[in-house]
Protein backbone atom coordinates (compact mmCIF):
# COMPACT_ATOMS: atom_id res chain seq x y z
CA UNK A 1 0.00 0.00 0.00
CA UNK A 2 1.31 3.55 -0.77
CA UNK A 3 1.54 6.24 1.82
CA UNK A 4 -1.73 8.41 1.53
CA UNK A 5 -1.61 12.12 2.15
CA UNK A 6 -3.01 12.16 5.69
CA UNK A 7 -0.18 11.95 7.90
CA UNK A 8 -0.73 8.75 10.41
CA UNK A 9 0.52 11.25 13.21
CA UNK A 10 0.36 14.71 12.84
CA UNK A 11 2.28 16.70 15.98
CA UNK A 12 1.98 20.58 16.26
CA UNK A 13 3.88 22.84 19.02
CA UNK A 14 3.96 19.46 21.66
CA UNK A 15 5.04 20.63 25.07
CA UNK A 16 5.32 18.39 28.11
CA UNK A 17 6.59 19.54 31.36
CA UNK A 18 7.48 17.07 33.80
CA UNK A 19 8.59 18.16 37.32
CA UNK A 20 9.79 21.56 37.17
CA UNK A 21 11.19 20.33 33.62
CA UNK A 22 10.31 20.94 30.72
CA UNK A 23 11.17 17.32 28.50
CA UNK A 24 9.16 18.55 24.80
CA UNK A 25 9.55 21.89 23.82
CA UNK A 26 7.30 22.62 21.33
CA UNK A 27 7.60 19.40 18.52
CA UNK A 28 6.04 19.50 15.10
CA UNK A 29 6.07 16.84 12.75
CA UNK A 30 4.02 14.80 10.57
CA UNK A 31 4.49 10.71 10.13
CA UNK A 32 3.42 9.28 6.90
CA UNK A 33 1.28 6.03 6.75
CA UNK A 34 2.48 2.73 5.51
CA UNK A 35 6.25 3.27 6.50
CA UNK A 36 8.79 2.88 9.50
CA UNK A 37 9.79 5.57 11.27
CA UNK A 38 12.08 6.04 13.35
CA UNK A 39 12.67 7.82 16.95
CA UNK A 40 16.60 7.74 17.64
CA UNK A 41 18.65 9.82 19.92
CA UNK A 42 20.03 9.57 23.46
CA UNK A 43 18.96 7.97 26.50
CA UNK A 44 16.81 11.17 28.42
CA UNK A 45 16.11 12.84 25.26
CA UNK A 46 12.62 12.87 25.55
CA UNK A 47 11.79 9.46 23.03
CA UNK A 48 9.51 7.88 25.59
CA UNK A 49 7.86 11.30 26.79
CA UNK A 50 7.01 11.71 23.19
CA UNK A 51 5.73 8.35 22.70
CA UNK A 52 3.27 8.44 25.23
CA UNK A 53 2.14 11.76 24.18
CA UNK A 54 1.33 10.09 20.79
CA UNK A 55 -0.45 7.03 22.72
CA UNK A 56 -2.19 8.95 25.05
CA UNK A 57 -0.94 8.58 28.29
CA UNK A 58 1.49 11.33 28.91
CA UNK A 59 -0.24 14.81 30.50
CA UNK A 60 1.10 17.59 28.13
CA UNK A 61 1.27 20.84 28.65
CA UNK A 62 0.73 22.47 25.34
CA UNK A 63 0.34 21.74 21.68
CA UNK A 64 -1.60 19.01 19.38
CA UNK A 65 -1.01 15.36 18.74
CA UNK A 66 -3.39 13.94 16.08
CA UNK A 67 -3.31 10.35 15.46
CA UNK A 68 -4.93 8.78 12.08
CA UNK A 69 -7.05 12.22 11.89
CA UNK A 70 -7.96 11.72 15.80
CA UNK A 71 -6.79 13.73 18.83
CA UNK A 72 -4.64 11.48 20.73
CA UNK A 73 -5.80 9.97 23.59
CA UNK A 74 -9.69 9.27 21.61
CA UNK A 75 -11.03 6.38 22.68
CA UNK A 76 -11.63 5.11 19.44
CA UNK A 77 -8.03 5.39 19.28
CA UNK A 78 -7.45 2.65 21.82
CA UNK A 79 -8.13 -0.35 19.07
CA UNK A 80 -6.27 1.20 16.75
CA UNK A 81 -2.84 1.37 18.24
CA UNK A 82 -0.69 -1.26 19.31
CA UNK A 83 1.58 0.06 22.42
CA UNK A 84 4.87 -1.66 23.27
CA UNK A 85 6.32 0.19 26.64
CA UNK A 86 10.12 0.19 27.22
CA UNK A 87 9.41 -1.82 30.13
CA UNK A 88 8.35 -5.13 29.22
CA UNK A 89 4.74 -4.71 30.58
CA UNK A 90 3.81 -8.34 31.26
CA UNK A 91 2.42 -9.97 34.16
CA UNK A 92 5.19 -11.93 35.15
CA UNK A 93 3.42 -14.52 37.60
CA UNK A 94 1.24 -15.31 34.55
CA UNK A 95 2.51 -17.47 31.44
CA UNK A 96 2.87 -15.88 27.86
CA UNK A 97 0.20 -17.41 26.34
CA UNK A 98 -2.22 -16.74 29.82
CA UNK A 99 -0.67 -12.98 28.89
CA UNK A 100 -2.28 -13.01 25.53
CA UNK A 101 -5.01 -13.98 25.83
CA UNK A 102 -5.74 -11.56 28.48
CA UNK A 103 -4.73 -8.70 26.50
CA UNK A 104 -6.27 -10.24 23.57
CA UNK A 105 -10.09 -10.84 25.32
CA UNK A 106 -9.73 -6.84 26.48
CA UNK A 107 -8.78 -5.44 22.88
CA UNK A 108 -11.72 -7.71 21.72
CA UNK A 109 -9.08 -9.33 19.43
CA UNK A 110 -9.79 -12.67 17.20
CA UNK A 111 -9.22 -16.21 19.39
CA UNK A 112 -6.87 -17.15 17.04
CA UNK A 113 -4.61 -13.87 17.78
CA UNK A 114 -2.47 -14.93 20.33
CA UNK A 115 -1.08 -18.24 18.92
CA UNK A 116 -0.58 -15.56 15.37
CA UNK A 117 1.63 -13.34 17.51
CA UNK A 118 3.85 -15.66 19.18
CA UNK A 119 4.65 -16.92 16.21
CA UNK A 120 5.47 -13.60 14.66
CA UNK A 121 8.05 -13.08 17.90
CA UNK A 122 9.38 -16.32 17.68
CA UNK A 123 8.32 -17.58 21.02
CA UNK A 124 6.03 -20.56 20.79
CA UNK A 125 8.21 -22.72 22.36
CA UNK A 126 7.63 -20.46 25.62
CA UNK A 127 3.75 -20.29 25.53
CA UNK A 128 3.77 -21.89 29.12
CA UNK A 129 6.38 -20.87 30.42
CA UNK A 130 5.94 -18.01 33.46
CA UNK A 131 6.60 -14.63 32.25
CA UNK A 132 8.67 -14.15 35.50
CA UNK A 133 10.78 -17.29 34.18
CA UNK A 134 11.38 -15.61 30.89
CA UNK A 135 15.05 -13.81 29.77
CA UNK A 136 15.26 -10.23 29.38
CA UNK A 137 15.24 -10.83 25.25
CA UNK A 138 12.32 -12.86 25.67
CA UNK A 139 10.59 -10.40 27.60
CA UNK A 140 10.37 -8.00 25.58
CA UNK A 141 9.38 -10.09 22.68
CA UNK A 142 6.15 -11.28 24.95
CA UNK A 143 5.72 -7.65 25.46
CA UNK A 144 5.80 -7.06 21.38
CA UNK A 145 3.41 -9.56 20.71
CA UNK A 146 0.97 -8.45 23.11
CA UNK A 147 1.04 -4.76 20.68
CA UNK A 148 0.72 -7.01 17.99
CA UNK A 149 -2.78 -8.12 19.06
CA UNK A 150 -5.42 -7.08 17.48
CA UNK A 151 -4.53 -5.80 13.95
CA UNK A 152 -3.63 -3.06 14.85
CA UNK A 153 -3.18 0.02 12.05
CA UNK A 154 -0.46 2.15 14.09
CA UNK A 155 2.18 0.56 15.82
CA UNK A 156 4.08 2.55 18.57
CA UNK A 157 7.21 0.77 19.68
CA UNK A 158 9.60 1.96 22.42
CA UNK A 159 13.10 0.14 22.17
CA UNK A 160 11.64 -2.99 21.03
CA UNK A 161 14.86 -4.71 20.26
CA UNK A 162 17.00 -3.62 23.58
CA UNK A 163 18.72 -7.11 25.20
CA UNK A 164 18.07 -9.07 21.48
CA UNK A 165 21.05 -10.97 19.85
CA UNK A 166 21.83 -9.91 15.96
CA UNK A 167 19.88 -12.65 14.29
CA UNK A 168 16.20 -12.25 16.37
CA UNK A 169 16.72 -8.56 15.67
CA UNK A 170 17.00 -8.68 11.72
CA UNK A 171 13.77 -11.17 12.64
CA UNK A 172 12.22 -8.53 14.17
CA UNK A 173 13.04 -5.61 11.80
CA UNK A 174 11.97 -7.94 8.84
CA UNK A 175 8.56 -8.53 11.02
CA UNK A 176 7.88 -4.55 11.50
CA UNK A 177 8.66 -4.20 7.51
CA UNK A 178 6.15 -6.64 6.57
CA UNK A 179 3.95 -5.25 8.57
CA UNK A 180 4.30 -1.65 7.12
CA UNK A 181 4.41 -3.27 3.63
CA UNK A 182 0.62 -4.32 4.29
CA UNK A 183 0.18 -0.57 5.13
CA UNK A 184 0.57 -0.55 8.95
CA UNK A 185 2.29 2.37 10.21
CA UNK A 186 5.24 2.01 12.66
CA UNK A 187 7.10 4.21 14.93
CA UNK A 188 9.86 2.60 16.76
CA UNK A 189 12.35 4.39 18.83
CA UNK A 190 16.11 3.20 19.91
CA UNK A 191 19.77 5.11 20.78
CA UNK A 192 21.12 2.22 18.53
CA UNK A 193 22.14 4.04 15.28
CA UNK A 194 22.86 1.46 13.31
CA UNK A 195 19.19 0.21 13.11
CA UNK A 196 18.06 3.62 11.93
CA UNK A 197 19.16 2.34 8.20
CA UNK A 198 15.98 0.08 8.49
CA UNK A 199 13.75 2.83 8.75
CA UNK A 200 12.41 4.96 5.64
CA UNK A 201 12.35 7.81 7.88
CA UNK A 202 14.20 9.16 10.76
CA UNK A 203 13.14 11.76 13.52
CA UNK A 204 16.46 12.46 15.56
CA UNK A 205 15.82 14.04 19.26
CA UNK A 206 17.86 15.43 21.88
CA UNK A 207 17.11 17.45 24.79
CA UNK A 208 13.70 17.49 23.70
CA UNK A 209 14.03 19.19 20.54
CA UNK A 210 14.02 17.54 16.68
CA UNK A 211 17.23 17.34 15.44
CA UNK A 212 16.62 16.16 12.31
CA UNK A 213 13.41 14.61 10.62
CA UNK A 214 14.49 12.88 7.35
CA UNK A 215 15.14 10.21 5.27
CA UNK A 216 18.84 8.09 6.20
CA UNK A 217 19.46 8.70 2.49
CA UNK A 218 18.64 12.48 2.95
CA UNK A 219 20.35 12.88 6.41
CA UNK A 220 23.98 10.98 5.28
CA UNK A 221 23.77 13.50 2.38
CA UNK A 222 22.96 16.70 4.11
CA UNK A 223 26.10 15.88 6.04
CA UNK A 224 28.14 14.39 4.39
CA UNK A 225 28.80 11.17 6.41
CA UNK A 226 28.68 7.08 5.70
CA UNK A 227 26.92 6.37 8.69
CA UNK A 228 24.11 7.73 11.10
CA UNK A 229 25.97 7.52 14.02
CA UNK A 230 28.32 10.04 12.27
CA UNK A 231 25.84 12.06 10.64
CA UNK A 232 24.02 12.33 14.37
CA UNK A 233 27.51 14.18 16.07
CA UNK A 234 27.57 16.46 12.59
CA UNK A 235 23.79 17.60 12.73
CA UNK A 236 25.17 18.35 16.78
CA UNK A 237 28.20 20.36 15.62
CA UNK A 238 25.92 22.71 13.37
CA UNK A 239 23.49 23.19 16.14
CA UNK A 240 26.61 24.49 18.68
CA UNK A 241 26.55 28.18 18.38
CA UNK A 242 29.86 29.35 16.64
CA UNK B 1 -17.18 -8.79 29.22
CA UNK B 2 -13.63 -7.44 30.06
CA UNK B 3 -14.20 -7.07 33.75
CA UNK B 4 -14.94 -10.76 33.12
CA UNK B 5 -11.40 -11.47 31.75
CA UNK B 6 -10.14 -9.44 33.94
CA UNK B 7 -11.49 -11.26 36.84
CA UNK B 8 -10.28 -15.11 35.39
CA UNK B 9 -6.60 -13.18 34.73
CA UNK B 10 -6.73 -12.32 38.46
CA UNK B 11 -7.31 -15.70 39.35
CA UNK B 12 -5.27 -17.14 37.27
CA UNK B 13 -2.59 -15.32 38.86
CA UNK B 14 -3.39 -16.05 42.13
CA UNK B 15 -3.29 -20.19 40.96
CA UNK B 16 0.03 -19.86 39.91
CA UNK B 17 0.92 -18.55 43.27
CA UNK B 18 0.18 -21.55 45.47
CA UNK B 19 1.70 -20.34 48.48
CA UNK B 20 -0.01 -17.00 48.32
CA UNK B 21 -3.45 -18.96 48.30
CA UNK B 22 -2.60 -21.10 51.16
CA UNK B 23 -1.72 -18.34 53.23
CA UNK B 24 -4.63 -16.26 52.27
CA UNK B 25 -6.90 -19.44 52.99
CA UNK B 26 -5.41 -21.49 56.09
CA UNK B 27 -4.24 -18.16 58.09
CA UNK B 28 -7.28 -16.97 59.07
CA UNK B 29 -8.56 -20.67 60.58
CA UNK B 30 -5.39 -20.82 62.31
CA UNK B 31 -5.71 -17.61 63.93
CA UNK B 32 -8.96 -18.66 65.26
CA UNK B 33 -7.97 -22.34 66.82
CA UNK B 34 -4.73 -20.27 68.24
CA UNK B 35 -7.00 -17.53 69.54
CA UNK B 36 -9.63 -20.15 71.22
CA UNK B 37 -6.46 -21.85 72.96
CA UNK B 38 -5.42 -18.78 74.58
CA UNK B 39 -8.68 -17.81 75.59
CA UNK B 40 -9.45 -21.52 77.01
CA UNK B 41 -13.18 -20.29 77.72
CA UNK B 42 -16.01 -20.67 75.47
CA UNK B 43 -18.24 -18.24 76.04
CA UNK B 44 -15.19 -15.35 75.97
CA UNK B 45 -14.40 -17.03 73.09
CA UNK B 46 -17.46 -16.42 71.34
CA UNK B 47 -17.50 -12.44 71.92
CA UNK B 48 -13.95 -12.49 70.27
CA UNK B 49 -14.96 -14.65 67.33
CA UNK B 50 -17.28 -12.40 64.93
CA UNK B 51 -14.31 -9.40 65.83
CA UNK B 52 -11.93 -12.00 63.99
CA UNK B 53 -14.24 -13.41 61.36
CA UNK B 54 -15.16 -9.28 60.22
CA UNK B 55 -11.01 -8.53 60.19
CA UNK B 56 -9.82 -11.38 58.30
CA UNK B 57 -11.35 -10.66 54.76
CA UNK B 58 -10.63 -6.58 55.17
CA UNK B 59 -7.12 -7.09 55.75
CA UNK B 60 -6.24 -9.83 53.84
CA UNK B 61 -8.08 -8.72 50.72
CA UNK B 62 -7.03 -4.77 52.12
CA UNK B 63 -3.18 -5.95 51.61
CA UNK B 64 -3.73 -8.13 48.35
CA UNK B 65 -5.57 -5.87 46.25
CA UNK B 66 -3.18 -3.05 47.29
CA UNK B 67 -0.42 -5.03 46.99
CA UNK B 68 -1.39 -6.03 43.28
CA UNK B 69 -2.40 -2.87 41.95
CA UNK B 70 1.00 -1.51 43.00
CA UNK B 71 2.46 -3.84 40.83
CA UNK B 72 0.10 -2.68 37.96
CA UNK B 73 1.18 0.62 38.20
CA UNK B 74 5.02 0.08 38.98
CA UNK B 75 5.42 -2.66 36.02
CA UNK B 76 3.56 -0.94 33.20
CA UNK B 77 0.65 -3.30 32.66
CA UNK B 78 -1.37 -0.36 34.12
CA UNK B 79 0.11 2.06 31.50
CA UNK B 80 -0.63 -0.58 28.67
CA UNK B 81 -4.58 -1.35 30.31
CA UNK B 82 -5.04 2.66 30.46
CA UNK B 83 -3.87 2.79 26.36
CA UNK B 84 -6.62 -0.11 25.69
CA UNK B 85 -10.48 -0.01 25.55
CA UNK B 86 -10.73 -1.55 29.22
CA UNK B 87 -12.27 1.13 31.41
CA UNK B 88 -11.64 2.02 34.86
CA UNK B 89 -14.40 0.06 36.18
CA UNK B 90 -13.49 -2.84 34.46
CA UNK B 91 -10.44 -3.22 36.35
CA UNK B 92 -11.64 -2.70 39.30
CA UNK B 93 -14.43 -4.89 39.37
CA UNK B 94 -12.44 -6.98 38.44
CA UNK B 95 -10.36 -7.00 41.50
CA UNK B 96 -13.45 -6.92 43.28
CA UNK B 97 -14.96 -10.45 41.73
CA UNK B 98 -11.26 -12.54 42.13
CA UNK B 99 -10.76 -12.10 45.37
CA UNK B 100 -14.44 -11.81 46.49
CA UNK B 101 -13.82 -15.50 45.40
CA UNK B 102 -11.05 -16.11 47.53
CA UNK B 103 -13.07 -14.28 50.16
CA UNK B 104 -15.66 -16.72 50.23
CA UNK B 105 -12.74 -19.60 50.52
CA UNK B 106 -11.66 -18.01 53.31
CA UNK B 107 -14.71 -17.24 55.17
CA UNK B 108 -15.96 -20.64 54.25
CA UNK B 109 -13.05 -22.25 55.91
CA UNK B 110 -12.94 -20.37 59.04
CA UNK B 111 -16.02 -20.84 59.44
CA UNK B 112 -16.40 -24.63 59.12
CA UNK B 113 -13.14 -24.91 61.97
CA UNK B 114 -15.37 -22.56 64.38
CA UNK B 115 -18.82 -23.60 63.98
CA UNK B 116 -17.18 -27.48 64.34
CA UNK B 117 -13.91 -27.86 65.88
CA UNK B 118 -14.01 -24.34 67.97
CA UNK B 119 -17.67 -24.96 68.74
CA UNK B 120 -18.61 -21.30 68.37
CA UNK B 121 -22.62 -21.38 68.78
CA UNK B 122 -24.12 -19.62 65.98
CA UNK B 123 -27.64 -18.01 66.91
CA UNK B 124 -27.77 -15.30 64.33
CA UNK B 125 -28.46 -16.87 60.16
CA UNK B 126 -25.57 -18.24 58.60
CA UNK B 127 -26.08 -16.05 55.32
CA UNK B 128 -25.82 -13.28 57.22
CA UNK B 129 -22.59 -13.88 58.76
CA UNK B 130 -21.19 -14.30 55.41
CA UNK B 131 -23.05 -11.64 53.44
CA UNK B 132 -21.17 -9.08 56.32
CA UNK B 133 -17.51 -10.94 55.84
CA UNK B 134 -17.68 -10.63 52.02
CA UNK B 135 -18.80 -7.05 51.79
CA UNK B 136 -15.96 -6.66 54.91
CA UNK B 137 -13.41 -8.67 52.01
CA UNK B 138 -14.65 -6.04 49.35
CA UNK B 139 -14.32 -2.83 51.06
CA UNK B 140 -10.85 -4.22 51.88
CA UNK B 141 -10.22 -4.56 48.22
CA UNK B 142 -11.88 -1.48 47.38
CA UNK B 143 -9.77 0.71 50.27
CA UNK B 144 -6.90 -1.13 49.04
CA UNK B 145 -7.15 -0.27 45.41
CA UNK B 146 -7.61 3.43 46.59
CA UNK B 147 -4.69 3.44 48.82
CA UNK B 148 -2.12 1.43 46.34
CA UNK B 149 -2.06 5.17 44.29
CA UNK B 150 -0.49 6.77 47.28
CA UNK B 151 2.25 4.54 47.70
CA UNK B 152 5.50 5.10 45.45
CA UNK B 153 6.83 0.95 46.39
CA UNK B 154 5.77 -1.79 48.12
CA UNK B 155 7.35 -0.98 51.39
CA UNK B 156 4.90 1.76 51.70
CA UNK B 157 1.71 0.17 50.20
CA UNK B 158 2.44 -2.53 53.30
CA UNK B 159 3.23 0.81 55.64
CA UNK B 160 -0.52 1.57 54.66
CA UNK B 161 -2.21 -1.06 56.63
CA UNK B 162 -1.51 -0.51 59.84
CA UNK B 163 -2.32 2.94 59.31
CA UNK B 164 -5.70 2.16 57.75
CA UNK B 165 -6.45 -1.09 60.34
CA UNK B 166 -5.15 -0.26 63.71
CA UNK B 167 -7.01 2.83 64.22
CA UNK B 168 -10.31 1.27 62.68
CA UNK B 169 -9.94 -1.88 65.33
CA UNK B 170 -9.16 0.51 68.44
CA UNK B 171 -12.02 2.62 67.17
CA UNK B 172 -14.50 0.04 66.74
CA UNK B 173 -15.88 -1.25 69.80
CA UNK B 174 -13.63 -4.09 70.12
CA UNK B 175 -11.28 -2.89 73.12
CA UNK B 176 -13.53 0.10 74.39
CA UNK B 177 -17.57 -0.37 73.56
CA UNK B 178 -18.05 2.95 71.16
CA UNK B 179 -20.13 4.84 73.57
CA UNK B 180 -17.96 4.96 76.19
CA UNK B 181 -15.25 6.54 74.28
CA UNK B 182 -14.45 10.53 74.64
CA UNK B 183 -16.53 12.65 72.54
CA UNK B 184 -14.66 13.39 69.93
CA UNK B 185 -13.24 9.76 69.38
CA UNK B 186 -16.69 8.31 69.13
CA UNK B 187 -17.51 11.09 66.33
CA UNK B 188 -14.30 9.56 64.45
CA UNK B 189 -15.82 6.06 65.34
CA UNK B 190 -19.31 6.90 63.97
CA UNK B 191 -17.35 7.48 60.62
CA UNK B 192 -15.44 4.94 59.98
CA UNK B 193 -16.90 1.81 57.82
CA UNK B 194 -15.00 -0.70 59.98
CA UNK B 195 -17.14 -0.21 63.01
CA UNK B 196 -20.11 -0.62 61.16
CA UNK B 197 -19.08 -3.87 59.82
CA UNK B 198 -18.17 -5.34 63.48
CA UNK B 199 -21.59 -4.35 65.03
CA UNK B 200 -23.11 -5.93 61.57
CA UNK B 201 -21.16 -9.09 62.43
CA UNK B 202 -21.77 -8.98 66.12
CA UNK B 203 -25.72 -8.87 65.43
CA UNK B 204 -25.15 -11.67 63.00
CA UNK B 205 -22.94 -14.03 65.16
CA UNK B 206 -24.38 -13.47 68.58
CA UNK B 207 -27.51 -11.78 69.04
CA UNK B 208 -29.00 -13.22 65.90
CA UNK B 209 -31.15 -9.77 65.74
CA UNK B 210 -31.20 -9.21 61.90
CA UNK B 211 -33.34 -5.78 62.45
CA UNK B 212 -33.33 -2.32 61.35
CA UNK B 213 -29.99 -2.36 62.85
CA UNK B 214 -27.94 -4.73 61.48
CA UNK B 215 -29.65 -3.82 57.80
CA UNK B 216 -28.20 -0.25 58.35
CA UNK B 217 -25.03 -1.26 59.42
CA UNK B 218 -25.35 -3.09 56.01
CA UNK B 219 -26.20 -0.49 54.25
CA UNK B 220 -23.03 1.60 55.70
CA UNK B 221 -20.92 -1.02 54.91
CA UNK B 222 -21.78 -1.54 51.43
CA UNK B 223 -22.33 2.38 50.97
CA UNK B 224 -18.46 2.63 51.86
CA UNK B 225 -17.58 -0.04 49.35
CA UNK B 226 -18.98 1.51 46.77
CA UNK B 227 -17.37 5.07 47.95
CA UNK B 228 -14.23 3.43 48.12
CA UNK B 229 -14.82 2.07 44.48
CA UNK B 230 -15.30 5.56 43.52
CA UNK B 231 -12.70 7.10 44.81
CA UNK B 232 -10.05 4.14 43.47
CA UNK B 233 -11.19 4.84 40.22
CA UNK B 234 -10.87 8.70 40.21
CA UNK B 235 -7.31 7.05 40.97
CA UNK B 236 -6.62 5.10 37.96
CA UNK B 237 -6.08 7.95 35.31
CA UNK B 238 -5.35 7.13 31.73
CA UNK B 239 -3.06 10.39 31.52
CA UNK B 240 -0.55 10.27 34.12
CA UNK B 241 2.64 13.09 34.06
Amino acid sequence: MMSSAEPAIAVTGLRVVRGAREVLHGLSFEVPKGQITGLLGPSGCGKTTLIRSIVGVQVVAGGEVTVLGRPAGSAELRRLIGYSTQNPAIYRDLSVMENLRYFAAVLGAPKTDPARVLEEVGLEGHANQLGGTLSGGQLSRASLAVSLLGAPQLLVLDEPTVGLDPVLRKELWELFQGLADRGVTILVSSHVMDEAARCQRLIMLREGDILADDSPEGLRARTDTADLEQAFLRLIEERQPA
Amino acid sequence: MITIATARRILAQLRNDPRTIALMVLVPSLIMILLYYVIDNEPVFAQWAPALLSIFPFLVMFLVTSIATLRERTSGTLERLMASPLRQLDLLLGYGLAFGAAAVLQVALALTVSLTWLGLDLRGELWALVLVALLNSLLGTALGLFCSAFARSEFQAVQFMPLVMIPQLLLGGIIVPRDQMATVLEWISNVLPMSYALEAMKLAVISGDLGSDFWRDIAVVAGSVVLALVLGAATLKRRTP
